[in-house]
């Protein structure tokens, strides 16, 4: 499936002093993807990918899914909204059911499925994100720890088999263990299930670690649109826009400044450790 | 007398379920800098809650300056000396303008207005939000707003500031300014900190780190001490700061590293 923003400019309709929080912007997301947005807060990343789900109208250009236009105004926003899931900050805020079963299965029984159908995919969905079926369907949602709600409201997107999956700043909140199990979910939904993931994040180590595709905003402009490694070796245009560099790449880039001449396209743990104890064996001085 | 004491202290939300707490024992001096890490349901913010009486233990003792908490009388008191900030920046202001934000807490407290002028205007100064002081809160960024929030509390001249994720929500940018401002409360102003957080490497600043795990005290000790222990830190599903694990497998490719806890510490070690 194929996402395409022709000229695409947004001004929100209550913002008086009419800033753009979008300026023509071109852009193309191709199937299986994993797409990293970074951008420093009011960079345009959420208004983008609201209007990658149909959520809002940008005020000129067009949003194009699958070949359908959904900017014009016929357009059924229902088929977008099941094939791309967005899942929102603090998603866990937005449960409402009595039970996980119940939260779960809202989308899918909105799409008028039978309950035998809503069931298996209550039950996969809760499988995916980690949290037993048996165990948690007939709990209530609010008597959870916030990293088990944070599970159910995602596995609530999930149930619609999405083919697009947007996830904005998924893991805010949550302890490393949270985080650890999120990463290896999305590692998973991506590797496995071929889905097309775009993941907004300011934890820059986790979105060098799985994107393949890095595309950064400021003031609603895509300043850089790349792979991890040419994104992040822009170091001096990054910190500029207020935004952190991965931490690995941050140790690399100082290291090479100071004489240690080791590369900086590197963003696991154990091959820096290797680059630098290799560049340390080869030269005595730094 | 040490600022606050926990003697034996129990909590449970529910009798039904496995408490929340469990004989915790703990000091903090005043002027200390304390950060606590732990697991999501390891009892961290039940624990905070506890030290300015948002909740009464269920067994055991906690004395804030010398007053026991399970004392009606001192509630308003403790609540004075100890103030909190929250996770979520938007949930905790409340006016129209930053400075009256601020002045609502004084108010609260009945004291006379030239006083709450000069209280408004040290607390904005001392979280570097003076200029903002006529802004209102929903135009700044999720970082101002948060320093906003803690201007608030420092407008009732706390001895000790309890923060709760302070930074959870906000970007790096945020993140930075929250952490520099409860840092220069500390050490220019003597205020003491409480700062739990599921960042780890916002605590190596920290005099001391207290590990919760299962509604237990871990350990407490320096930042050094703890993050020494790797692998202990990640069977409790934690962590270490990235470049203290780094020089831990530098290490063992037989690179001679010193103890570290920051970026320009690795890097004047390996380039030395």
């Amino acid at each position: 499936m194929l996402i395409e923003l022709k000229n695409v400019s947004h001004i929100y309709a209550d913002d008086f002093q009419g800033t753009e929080a979008l300026k023509n912007i071109n852009l193309k997301i191709r199937d299986h993807e994993f797409i990293g947005l970074v951008g420093h807060t009011g960079s345009g990343k959420s208004t983008l990918v609201q209007l990658l789900n149909g959520l809002i109208k940008p005020s000129s250009g067009s949003v194009i899914i699958d070949g359908v236009n959904i900017t014009e105004e016929k357009t059924g926003l229902l088929g977008i909204r099941r094939k791309i899931g967005l899942v929102f900050q603090y998603p866990e805020h937005q449960l409402f059911e009595e039970t996980v079963f119940g939260d779960v299965a809202f989308g899918p029984r909105n799409l008028g499925l039978s309950e035998e159908e809503v069931e298996v995919r209550v039950r996969e969905s809760l499988e995916l994100v980690g949290l037993d079926y048996e165990e948690f369907k007939d709990r209530s949602p609010f008597n959870l720890s916030g990293g088990q709600q944070r599970k159910v409201a995602i596995a609530g997107v999930l149930a619609m088999k999405p083919e697009v999956l947007i996830l904005d700043e998924p893991s805010a909140g949550l302890d490393p263990q949270g985080r650890q199990q999120l990463i290896s979910l999305l590692e998973y939904l991506y590797n496995k299930k071929g889905m097309t993931i775009i993941l907004v994040s300011h934890r820059m180590e986790e979105i060098a670690h799985l994107a393949n595709r890095v595309i950064v905003m400021s003031e609603g402009e895509i300043i850089f649109d790349d792979n991890p490694a040419k994104v992040f070796s822009e170091v001096e245009r990054i910190r500029e826009l207020g935004l952190d560099l991965p931490e690995i790449t941050e140790i690399l880039w100082r290291l090479n400044r100071k004489g240690l001449k080791v590369r900086t396209d590197i963003f696991s743990l154990a091959e820096a450790v290797e680059e630098i104890s290799r560049e340390l064996r080869g030269s005595e001085i730094c | 007398m040490a600022l606050i004491e926990l003697r034996g202290v129990d909590f449970s939300y529910n009798e039904m379920e496995a408490p929340a707490l469990k004989n915790i024992n703990l000091t903090v001096e005043a002027g200390e800098f304390v950060s606590i890490i732990g697991g999501n349901g390891s009892g961290k913010s039940t624990l905070a809650k506890l030290l300015n009486v948002l909740l009464v233990p269920s067994a055991g003792e906690v004395i804030i300056d010398g007053m026991n908490t399970a004392d009606e009388e001192n509630w308003l008191k403790i609540r004075q000396k100890i103030g909190m900030v929250f996770q979520n920046p938007d949930n905790q202001l409340v006016a129209t303008r930053v400075e009256d934000d601020v002045a609502f807490g004084p108010e609260n407290l009945g004291i006379p207005s030239p006083e709450i002028r000069k209280r408004v205007d040290k607390a904005l100064e001392a979280v570097g939000m003076e200029r903002f002081k006529d802004y209102p809160p929903h135009n700044l960024s999720g970082g101002q707003k948060q320093r906003v929030a803690i201007a608030g509390i420092i407008a009732m001249e706390p001895e000790c500031i309890v923060l709760d994720e302070p930074t959870a929500m906000l970007d790096p940018q945020g993140r930075k300014e929250v952490m520099e401002t409860i840092h220069f409360l500390n050490k220019e102003k003597g205020i003491t900190i409480i700062h739990i957080t599921h960042f780890m490497e916002e605590t190596v600043g920290a005099d001391r780190i207290i590990v919760m795990n299962q509604g237990s005290i871990h350990k407490t000790g320096s930042p050094l001490e703890i993050f020494r222990e790797i692998d202990d830190l990640k069977k409790l599903g934690l962590d270490v700061p990235l470049v203290v694990e780094m020089a831990h497998e530098l290490r063992k490719k037989g690179i001679k590293i010193p103890d570290i806890l920051s970026i320009n510490e690795l890097v004047d070690s390996l380039c030395s």
